[in-house]
């Protein structure tokens, strides 16, 4: 069962991650995104990280694509093109696809993974919570500051400052 | 089960960074192919993503709670990362009216 899950979840977030490259309308790329997000929370779920999985839909399905979607509302969504391939491009393509190949066939060949996870207890919500208000408080501190900072730094950048008006008072 | 991947008969955690690879590598080529800025920016997102799955991961076939955790911090910035960035892509578009890659070249020369 779980096996057959997995072939499909992945087989969908992996489809939908290509669409979402191939896809000439950012539009329809945005909803594909959103269905390899749903693809990519049924595989942590896989993982028994069921908390996260919900994390991944409140924040991502639930925000980041909404905000994509608003976006592009609001710019001009002329389809685009590809682009033409310049040297330095496809130079690029061929290295990164060249070390990723490689290091695929390392892990395959001779990764020494740790392969079974039987006698692990699943994650509960008051192990995360152990985790985070004792090892990671610091981290949790700052993160929330910068969201904080990150919220200013939105409000500036998308504020229209009138030089004209400030320069008069 | 579907004999899909034979050279892994149960899918452990070989299979899952394979898929972590592969999203990766589908985002990276996004990154490299598209004009769109918007596109781009989604094709960040997914490279993201896929390093998180291998995260995550790798957190349950160790047995440590470490890995999840820190998805959830990268969660966090990544929300916060996607918002001030499409603030920033909403500010030049107000400014040269384009989210065309090729013609953002005022930096050039």
């Amino acid at each position: 069962m779980a096996d057959t899950l997995f072939l499909i979840l992945s087989a969908l977030t992996v489809a939908c991650g290509l669409l979402v490259v191939l896809n000439k309308n950012a539009v329809n790329a945005a909803m594909f995104l959103l269905v390899s997000l749903v693809g990519m929370a049924g595989l942590f779920v896989l993982l028994d990280a069921a908390l996260l999985a919900f994390v991944l839909l409140l924040v991502y399905a639930g925000a980041v694509v909404a905000l994509f979607l608003f976006i592009i509302m609001l710019l001009d969504t002329t389809p685009g093109s590809f682009k033409s391939f310049n040297k330095i491009s496809v130079a690029a393509s061929v290295l990164g696809a060249a070390l990723l190949g490689l290091g695929i066939m390392t892990m395959f060949k001779r990764g020494v993974l740790p392969q079974t996870a039987e006698n692990v207890p699943v994650p509960t919500l008051q192990d995360y919570a152990a985790q985070l208000f004792t090892t990671y408080l610091l981290p949790v501190q700052i993160v929330g500051f910068m969201l904080l900072i990150a919220m200013l730094g939105v409000i500036v950048l998308s504020k229209r400052f009138d030089s004209k008006k400030e320069a008069a008072s | 089960m579907i004999p899909l991947l034979a050279a892994v008969p149960v899918y452990g955690l070989q299979s899952y960074l394979l898929v972590a690879a592969l999203l990766f590598a589908i985002g990276f080529f996004g990154v490299l192919l598209r004009k769109n800025t918007l596109v781009i920016y989604m094709c960040l997102e997914l490279m993201l993503l896929a390093s998180t799955l291998a995260l995550v991961a790798f957190s349950k076939f160790n047995g440590t709670l470490d890995g999840n955790v820190f998805v959830f911090f990268i969660l966090t910035i990544a929300a916060a990362e996607v918002a001030v960035g499409l603030a920033i892509i909403v500010a030049l578009f107000r400014k040269r009216h384009t989210v065309q890659v090729e013609e953002l070249n005022h930096l050039k020369n």
